[in-house]
């Protein structure tokens, strides 16, 4: 049996990519795929702790943070494909309408 | 094996308000006027802030709590949903976005804020959080036909889903650590097995503590909010300023109070810097702007700076302190809102600061309510305002934090230079141009509300100050 120390290592793993993706990359997209990777790496160590501690609850919520993913990913392909026909580009260094 | 029945009394208000959220949402396919949608949506709110009156209790084992303290929050909220509708409903015509369901939006996030309010559970507060955030993102983007509403959707969303990511990352640990999501029962466990400076509960607290800030725009998490609410259609702003910042401050006073009630020194150590960067940074910044929505951002900024001070007092005086200078700054900032949204009529945007530029003369009337909304918001008595800092100062005083309180007090007399400057622009400028007035019955009502609630809590805070100290009582 996998001990949980390697999943929790993972799940860090896993989410330290998602954080740096997010602060690096610079399309919309992909800065949109690192956070559902953070969400993802979320869900690895809920999951292996609630395995661990022989408990609901973890799986419960992991549930719910796949539910509550899927509409987030909805409202936010949205936002993008709308702001994508007013101004053709998905880079967010180009979306400088407001400063100061 | 029978399931029982849960009691139900205490949800009551949020079933009521999905049941008219959604019948709200079927409506507008039938109605034509819009403005009746507008009617109903504040018809429905009524009923809601009805049914809280016998709410009270503890539901779904412990999840679902409805108190005094998250009954104070929901007042706020359903009073942030009547004012925000009053000043949309010829706003969204000028705008051309006078959709129904821009009503059931509003009243869906409203409904994720009460249920943030009443959260006992990891589980619902995060659901509740996103509820609430998922319906703003929309509104904030709302104007789809122009790009800054766009961006600003786009900015509000990525920060938005990155912050919620944070907050179930400690929601991990936390679990991982104690076993349970129960905001009494992680209080328990770590009084129990002595946690108090365990590196994990630290770390989850920080993650928590990150989570909360970006909801309610604290400085470093704030990068998201100068351009969410320049971009968001106005009335959103207002809504926004208002509505989900009061909520972060629910949660954080819920979570940080009880689940980490016991280790308060550790938390607070987190806190004061946050609290000192945003009061800072907010006021400095808000001194060179040129857009009013932007300017009224970072002074939001700034007053979750002060409302911070009452959190990190950790007393239940501070905590009731942080629930009437919500309330006030519910009342002062929509009123603020409303009179930058009168400006605004049809190709005349009217967010620069210098349209303000001899309104006295041209709009003695509205320049003179501005005149209130800004006194209030630096903290001049005799306005509400002053009230409100005045409680939050003296819970942190109380709880022993004077020299946070002289830092908060320089930064509130910086603040006088950016709120006056408005009054002097209105009061001893010469008018430029004509600036047209859009003014309606709906915007006039919530003008006559906030500009009352402003006096007269300015006046006479006592009521509203004794009523927060019993919504905190029983907490």
């Amino acid at each position: 049996m996998v001990p949980l120390n390697w999943y929790l290592m993972l799940s860090t793993v896993v989410f330290m990519i998602g954080v740096f993706g997010f602060l690096t990359r610079r399309n919309i997209i992909i800065m949109f795929m690192s956070v559902e990777l953070m969400l993802n790496a979320v869900n690895i160590s809920l999951v292996s702790f609630s395995h661990y501690l022989q408990d609901m609850r973890g799986q419960i919520l992991v549930f719910f943070i796949i539910t509550v993913a899927a509409a987030e990913a909805a409202i936010g392909l949205a936002i993008i494909i709308a702001l994508f026909r007013n101004k053709t580009t998905a880079h967010v260094d180009e979306m400088n309408e407001m400063k100061g | 094996m029978p399931i029982a029945m849960p009691d139900l009394r205490p949800v009551m208000p949020e079933i009521i308000m999905t049941v008219l959220a959604l019948s709200i949402l079927m409506a507008d396919l039938l109605i034509k006027r819009k403005e009746t949608v507008a009617f109903l949506s504040i018809i429905s709110v009524g009923v809601v802030a009805y049914a809280l009156a016998g709410s009270m209790g503890t539901t779904f084992n412990g999840m679902f709590v409805s108190d005094g303290y998250s009954m104070f929050f929901k007042l706020i909220f359903i009073l942030n949903v009547i004012l925000t509708v009053l000043i949309s409903v010829k706003y969204i015509v000028i705008e051309r976005v006078n959709f129904g369901e821009y009503y059931s939006l509003i009243l869906f996030s409203t409904l994720g804020m009460m249920i943030m309010a009443s959260a006992g559970d990891l589980i619902v507060l995060y659901l509740g959080l996103e509820l609430m955030a998922l319906s703003t993102y929309i509104l904030a983007g709302f104007i789809r036909y122009d790009i800054k509403s766009n961006e600003a959707a786009m900015k509000y969303f990525l920060l938005g889903a990155f912050a919620s990511a944070f907050l179930l990352y400690g929601t991990s640990m936390i679990y991982g650590l104690t076993g349970t999501t129960d905001l009494k029962a992680i209080s328990a466990y770590i009084v129990k097995n002595g946690l108090a400076s365990n590196p994990i509960l630290m770390l989850s607290m920080i993650l928590f503590a990150v989570a909360f800030s970006f909801k309610i725009a604290a400085v470093p998490f704030h990068m998201w909010a100068p351009d969410a609410y320049e971009g968001a259609p106005t009335s959103i702003t207002a809504f926004m300023s208002v509505g989900p910042k009061a909520a972060g401050f629910a949660v954080l006073g819920r979570v940080f109070m009880i689940a980490f009630g016991t280790v308060k020194i550790e938390w607070a150590g987190i806190l004061i810097p946050i609290a000192i960067l945003t009061m800072g940074v907010g006021n400095i910044v808000a001194l060179s702007q040129t857009n009013i929505k932007r300017m009224l951002a970072y002074s939001s900024i700034a007053h979750a700076g002060y409302m911070l001070l009452g959190i990190i007092a950790g007393t239940g005086e501070g905590m009731s302190s942080v629930l009437n200078y919500m309330l006030i700054y519910a009342f002062m900032n929509i009123g603020a809102f409303a009179v930058v949204i009168m400006l605004r009529s049809e190709g005349f945007k009217g967010d620069s600061i210098s349209d303000y530029e001899g309104l006295a003369k041209t709009h003695p009337m509205a320049a003179a309510l501005m005149l209130v909304f800004m006194f209030s918001l630096t903290g001049i008595p005799p306005t509400a305002g002053f009230m409100g800092k005045f409680y939050v100062f003296m819970s942190a005083i109380h709880a022993g934090y004077t020299w946070l309180v002289i830092i908060a007090v320089i930064f509130s007399a910086i603040s006088a230079y950016f709120y006056l400057r408005i009054v002097m622009y209105m009061y001893m400028k010469e008018p430029k141009e004509a600036v047209q007035l859009t003014t309606s019955p709906a915007i006039g009502l919530a003008l006559a509300i906030t500009v009352t609630a402003v006096l007269f809590i300015g006046i006479l805070p006592s009521i509203f100050v004794n009523f927060a100290r019993a919504a905190v009582a029983g907490f």
